[in-house]
């Protein structure tokens, strides 16, 4: 299992997208370059997240590939990923959402609250947390949808709504630990069975069963096209695809099950990208929320029902914000009042690295994903070299800039 | 006649992937009010763009020369320097400053950064008087009708000294009546020796204020015609736009002879709607038609009369405030109170705005034909693309809409091609009832026709259609059948027979007194 697989999503974008490359004979190199020139919005941040990789891998002596740190860079980067994806959804319905940050801190809290202070089983509790955070965001949601108020003013005046109540639950101390089983949620690897082979058996089962997973979908969804008499990519160019898919899948595997396995998280984050990436994709309400983001008036007059999908953004985003709260607590082993700082920025900040537009109507679920883990890369190359947390900031700040001017750019040079 | 005053001399200028112009040669005369007309995506607004440096210099191959001189502008400052001024199809003005500011906007009579308010106020008014407007110069643009906004752009265009100005279909928004004064003053301008170009598709426009035409097609120079000589008629113009001679602009229609005592497929009874801001006055005021499966019926009226607020009101009330009347749906009695209803009961109401209502303009082809009807496509909720892949590609061969793939950006096709993005995505939704405002606005000729023909198969297969038009001879070409409106209330119901643009005309100008 791992964030890699979700590949599948750009690369399964439109076959026709490459239609025209179908009839060129120029050899693979010219129809893979003629498919990245077409395709640069989606494949311009896969490369850079690569190259970044790269870079650092070299900067800093092979450390950062070091199955340990890739484990790390898993654990360390979750929780801003299950907010990306909320947020991606947010931004492509054309709003925005201040508040996760703080409503992050204030389910930690809640969740220390129920566990630490008066022992509720954490499987209650974490479902009691999911229920919170859904009411949260509803409320937030319905100021949005039915009452028209704007996003930007709902949620800021939640930012500072739930930090104050997250410190008012915990007055102002950090409490903790949690049991075992919530730990295991932000710190815990897959469990390990079967024979000593060096290397974490559930982790490689799980990695091979995906990818043949992976590769079947491939195959299914192109059989499909030609059986509906659809143009598809050029068989070279699709073979490709796919062993760079099987490569990244590997490579990953290898790495996690060199090491303890599978982070817990890792699995849930996995279900996360591949269920909300296909409901983006291929769920009504995914369109809808395409459709409200891209021109509203011309959405209303299709029938769809937009405040509805407003509030179920919101909803959504309340939801995940919650499980990243708990995520963020189980992982510091306590709710601390100043936890989730500046999350919501970090979110937000990974949906446009993404390719998100600030007009709402554009994004993938797995954009949001490649921004977040080139901030994450970033965090965790930067920290692996000891550059000090002035410096980072400075460096996110000027990445998130290269890559949202690449894409207008990118735009214009298109011509729109 | 004087000399050419401006020359362009084979332009052409490739976007990726497509060939926008591909030779163009323009000469106009000093003095004269010269029209270019052509298909949508002929390459008139390229061309135009071209001139006024929203291409610079260099991203497009030919010479420009203006009053002999050539001409390389890297952007509009500089071909406005020369005197060059172009007005666009979509108004750029400011709508919450006054008028005063948006004439000298980017050109603002200041020293030293600061405005000099009186100086400005002065200009203003006679700006305002030289195109025959007596506008407050401190009235805020959002409180005149379009037809004055287009007057100040006028006002703005002669505030920089203009020689040659350039008009992108300056009337496609405006009412008869607006039109008309435009019009005027555009041949007083030329009186004043400015030098006009005006890129329109309303023929007769052409024919009452142009001396000379030309023609595009497909990036090219098809010819350039005295529009004073005898020869150049209408249908000349028009068979040099499509490459074809045209004997007829509408499909024949066999006149619909459906069973009379069925009952009708829509019928709306006493339809009252109020405005949305102003609850008191009545937009829409006891209107009642009705439409029979096989049908076209027309609806005829001036700006403001209230058509598309009917439509609108009825279809999911997406208009005003509702104060009465019922829909019927064959005989029985319905709820549109919401467009999901309104669509379930197999009504269908296409734009006239096709950009803000109609299209997800960055989304693809498929995903806008696809959307008022994902059901169709969609199992427990979840879409299947290739079957919804299939359906576009369907649509796309049938309605000829001119993109290589279905996976094209909506915003990148002709308008044209947009409207057939449209009405596909409403004929996919499988309407009974289709309610048509404007479905030809603003595309060419050729498109039209292929219009009309989709709208008369529709009809042949027993749909009833309701066709809201501002162009009587398209709702006398194409419908059975014409109700006229006028100040929200119905005035008139004509029949195939008996319709003239003279009758349609009178009735909608009929005022309140004289039908009361």
């Amino acid at each position: 299992m791992s964030t890699d697989v979700t590949d599948k999503v750009p690369a399964a974008a439109p076959p026709g997208g490459s239609g025209g490359s179908s009839s060129s004979g120029g050899g693979l190199l010219q129809l893979v370059l003629d498919g990245l020139r077409r395709n640069m919005r989606q494949y311009g941040m896969l490369i850079a997240l690569g190259l970044i990789v790269v870079l650092f891998q070299v900067w800093t002596d092979g450390d950062l590939l070091l199955p340990r740190n890739v484990s790390n860079l898993v654990l360390q980067n979750s929780y801003i990923l299950i907010l990306a994806i909320g947020m991606m959804l947010v931004i492509i319905a054309g709003h925005i959402d201040l508040s996760v940050g703080s409503l992050t801190a204030f389910i930690g809290a809640f969740a220390a609250v129920l566990t630490v202070e008066n022992d509720v089983a954490w499987p209650l509790a974490l479902v009691l947390c999911l229920v919170v955070g859904a009411v949260a965001g509803s409320i937030q949601g319905f100021l949005i949808a039915y009452l028209g108020i704007p996003s930007f003013i709902v949620t800021l005046a939640g930012m500072l709504l739930f930090r104050g109540m997250t410190e008012i639950l915990l007055e102002g101390q950090t409490l903790g630990p949690f049991p075992d089983g919530l730990q295991k949620l932000g710190n815990g690897f897959l469990p390990e069975s079967g024979p000593d082979t060096n290397y974490h058996n559930i982790t490689l089962l799980l990695g091979f069963v995906l990818l043949a997973f992976v590769l079947l979908q491939e195959v299914r969804e192109r059989r499909r096209s030609l059986e509906f008499d659809l143009e598809v990519a050029p068989r070279s160019l699709f073979l490709l695809k796919l062993v760079a898919i099987s490569a990244a899948i590997i490579t990953l595997t290898m790495l996690l099950a060199s090491y303890k396995g599978a982070p817990v998280i890792l699995l849930v984050l996995g279900v996360l990208v591949v269920g909300y990436g296909y409901v983006m994709r291929n769920a009504v309400f995914g369109r809808h929320i395409y459709a409200i983001g891209g021109n509203l008036p011309a959405a209303k007059l299709s029938g769809v029902k937009d405040k509805k999908v407003t509030f179920y953004v919101f909803l959504n985003m309340g939801v995940l914000a919650a499980l990243a709260g708990l995520v963020v607590a189980a992982r510091l082993n306590a709710a601390s009042p100043k936890a989730g700082t500046n999350f919501e920025l970090e979110a937000i900040a990974s949906a446009f690295i993404g390719g998100a537009s600030m007009s709402g109507g554009v994004g993938t679920v797995l954009g949001a994903i490649i921004g977040g883990l080139v901030l994450g890369v970033l965090n965790n190359g930067m920290n692996l070299l000891s550059v000090g947390t002035d410096w980072q900031q400075v460096i996110k700040g000027l990445a998130l800039l290269a890559a949202v001017g690449f894409d207008v750019w990118n735009k214009r040079r298109v011509g729109s | 006649m004087a000399g050419p005053v401006l020359e362009m001399r084979s332009i052409v200028k490739t976007f990726p992937g497509v060939k926008a112009l591909s030779d163009v040669t323009l000469t106009v005369r000093q003095g004269e009010v010269h029209a270019i007309c052509g298909e949508n995506g002929a390459g008139k607004s390229t061309l135009m763009k071209v001139l006024s440096g929203v291409h610079p210099h260099g991203t497009y191959e030919g010479d420009i020369l203006f009053e002999g001189k050539p001409c390389s502008f890297k952007d509009i400052r500089a071909s406005e320097q020369r005197g060059i001024v172009i007005i666009h199809q979509e108004l750029a003005l400011v709508p919450f400053l006054s008028i005063a500011e948006n004439i000298f906007l980017g050109n603002e009579h200041a020293s030293g950064g600061f405005i000099n308010w009186n100086d400005t106020l002065k200009h203003a008014t006679e700006l305002l008087r030289r195109v025959g407007l007596t506008d407050h110069p401190e009235t805020r643009i959002a409180d005149i009708g379009v037809g004055k906004q287009q007057l100040v752009e006028i006002a703005k265009a002669l505030s920089k000294e203009v020689k040659l100005l350039i008009l992108d279909e300056p009337t496609a928004a405006l009412n008869d009546e607006d039109s008309g004064k435009l019009l005027e003053l555009i041949l007083e301008l030329k009186k004043q020796g400015i030098t006009s170009i005006i890129i329109s598709h309303k023929l007769n426009e052409i024919r009452r204020v142009a001396d000379s035409v030309t023609i595009l097609r497909d990036g090219r120079t098809i010819e350039t015609l005295d529009v004073k000589a005898e020869s150049t008629t209408e249908d000349r113009i028009i068979s040099g736009m499509v490459g074809r001679d045209l004997d007829h602009r509408f499909p024949d229609r066999t006149p619909f002879e459906g069973e009379k005592e069925a009952a009708p497929a829509l019928e709306i009874r006493n339809w009252t709607v109020h405005h949305p801001i102003d609850q008191q006055r009545k937009v829409v005021d006891d209107v009642s038609i009705h439409v029979r499966r096989g049908e076209i019926v027309g609806i005829a009226g001036l700006m403001g009369a209230g058509r598309t607020e009917l439509a609108m009101s009825v279809f999911g009330r997406t208009y005003g405030r509702h104060a009465g009347g019922t829909v019927l749906k064959d005989g029985r009695e319905i709820r549109t109170k919401t467009v999901a209803q309104a669509v379930e009961h197999g009504i269908a109401y296409v734009t006239e705005d096709r950009k803000h209502y109609g299209l997800n303009l960055i989304d693809t082809i498929n995903r806008n034909i696809s959307l008022s009807a994902l059901g169709k496509v969609a199992r427990r909720g979840i879409v299947d693309e290739q079957e919804e892949r299939q359906v576009a590609e369907g649509f796309r061969k049938s309605m000829n809409i001119k993109a290589p793939t279905v996976f094209e950006p909506v915003g990148k096709l002709s308008g044209g091609n947009q409207q057939k993005v449209v009405l596909s995505k409403w004929i996919f939704a499988g309407p009974d009832v289709l309610l048509l405002d404007e479905p030809t606005r603003g595309i060419d000729v050729g498109a039209k026709f292929e219009i009309y023909t989709v709208i008369d198969q529709l009809a042949a297969q027993g749909k009833a259609v309701v066709f809201i038009s501002s162009e009587l001879p398209e709702l006398l070409g194409m419908c059975d059948r014409i109700y006229t409106m006028a100040a929200g209330r119905l005035t008139g119901e004509v029949s195939r027979a008996e319709a003239t643009q003279e009758v349609l005309m009178r009735q909608m100008t009929k005022d309140k007194e004289v039908s009361r």
